[in-house]
């Protein structure tokens, strides 16, 4: 039997909020109709502190959001404008450090990079654009792996599994030298459901499904309306 | 008082902007009314006559005849505007980036699919033609830009919204629907 769930207070920007404890301030603003921002963080996933799209601050010290827990009166900073323009400028990194040509990526619409782009209105990344040399892995039968693309978030990595819990995607070197690596035998022995949530796990277009890109019309995209961050936004409303 | 002067080019870009530039339909009506273009490609004046007002760019660096047009633009403009993609971040042409420009040429001239390995090989090097730049630059890695439009192309109603709030000496306000990279 779990124990029943202690209910703790604190607040974000001044909002009362409750939560539980154990829950990380991701989590926690989340069930408030409180959006922070994240890109490496997916639900259901050991938390990786990789991006650090979602930083806080709390009694001015910075934290990441989605693994720090919250705790009895804790004071949560998210929408002021010194931390929104540090996330931004991390997307705009994320931007110069790849090489991300949206007209011609099977993701736009549906990535989340580019979405958090669209919501923090980047019309230029203010640092100077990199253009790595980066491959294409398009070998592979059913997965095909665009590196000039991936942001090194590791939700592959900690996500993407065979049925008998093999990993299909792993990370070599550190820092931005980091490159993700796939098994091709086993991408292409993932069952076609599995084979299409490695693809909508990764929040950019690095991981494709092939054969399958540029399915749903532009206007019927995923952020073609309305701003990321806006369901858990309304859900409280 | 006279109107206030416009001027466009495309540089390493496709034309698609200054064709979204057209899609604003009959709203071209209300524009010739309330400006007056100088050199453009879409009145085919070659050369300023007179300093502009707004400036407007599309395509990104990719060449030396490039970056001596758009340095004149800056001269003769008082607000310059990056028009889409490839001027902002070097778009389509600068996947090339990450390839000397040796190798782009000879995959060019030497050994595309069209290329008679009889022929002779012959990479254009005549002194009249720009020189290649080691890559593509986006436009505000060259000079100073004052506004940036993105899409590919950017939408009519962008483009729109964007030259009626500078005529109306208005901040650009602009709603979700309107920045697109795509
Ligand atoms: S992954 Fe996202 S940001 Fe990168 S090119 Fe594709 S749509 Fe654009
Ligand atoms: S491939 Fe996608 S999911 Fe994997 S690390 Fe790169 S961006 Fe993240």
């Amino acid at each position: 039997m779990s124990k029943p769930k202690t209910p703790i207070h604190f607040t974000v920007d001044g909002k009362k909020c409750q939560a539980f404890l154990g829950q990380t301030i991701l989590q926690a603003a989340k069930d408030n109709g409180v959006y922070i921002p994240a890109l490496c963080r997916w639900e259901g996933f050991e938390p990786a502190g990789a991006c650090r799209v979602c930083t806080v601050r709390v009694a001015g010290r910075t934290m990441a959001a989605c693994t720090q827990p919250v705790t009895e009166g804790m004071a949560v900073e998210n929408n002021v404008p010194d931390l929104q323009d540090m996330r931004k400028s991390l997307i705009e990194m994320l931007f110069v450090e790849g090489n991300h040509m949206c007209p011609t990526c099977e993701k736009s619409g549906n990535c989340e990079l580019q979405a958090l782009a669209y919501r923090f209105q980047m019309l230029v990344p203010r640092f100077p654009f990199q253009f790595p040399a980066r491959k294409v892995e398009a070998a592979g039968k059913k997965i095909l792996l665009e590196h000039n693309r991936c942001i090194k978030c590791l939700r592959c990595v900690r996500g993407v599994r065979t049925r008998d819990n093999k990993a299909v995607f792993g990370a070599l070197r550190r820092s931005r030298d980091k490159e993700i690596t796939v098994d091709q035998a086993l991408a292409a022995a993932l069952p076609e459901k599995q084979a299409r949530q490695a693809m909508d796990r990764c929040p950019v277009g690095s991981i494709l499904r092939k054969e399958v890109g540029f399915v749903v019309p532009i206007g019927k995209r995923k952020y073609d309306k309305e701003p990321i961050g806006s369901d858990v936004e309304k859900a409280k409303d | 008082m006279s109107k206030p002067v416009i001027a466009t080019a495309s540089l390493a870009g496709c034309f698609g902007c200054h064709m979204s530039f057209l899609d604003i339909d009959e709203r071209i009506l209300a524009l010739v009314d309330l400006v007056e273009f100088n050199k453009s490609p879409i009145n085919d004046i070659k050369t300023f006559t007179k300093p502009v007002d707004i400036g407007i760019i599309e395509g990104g660096c990719c060449n030396s005849e490039n970056v001596e047009v758009l340095r004149e633009f800056r001269k003769h403009c008082k607000v310059l505007i990056s028009l889409g993609e490839c001027a902002i971040m070097g778009g389509l042409p600068a996947m090339r980036n990450a390839i000397p420009v040796r190798e782009c040429l000879e995959e060019a001239y030497f050994h595309s699919p069209t290329i008679d390995p009889a022929d002779p090989k012959i990479m254009p090097g005549d002194e009249d033609l720009p020189i290649i730049l080691d890559k593509v630059y986006p436009l505000h890695e060259i000079v100073k830009i004052d506004a940036y439009l993105p899409g590919c192309p950017p939408s009519a109603d962008l483009i729109w919204k964007a030259l009626t709030s500078l005529l109306e000496g208005k901040p650009l306000d602009l709603s979700y629907n309107l920045i697109k990279f795509d």
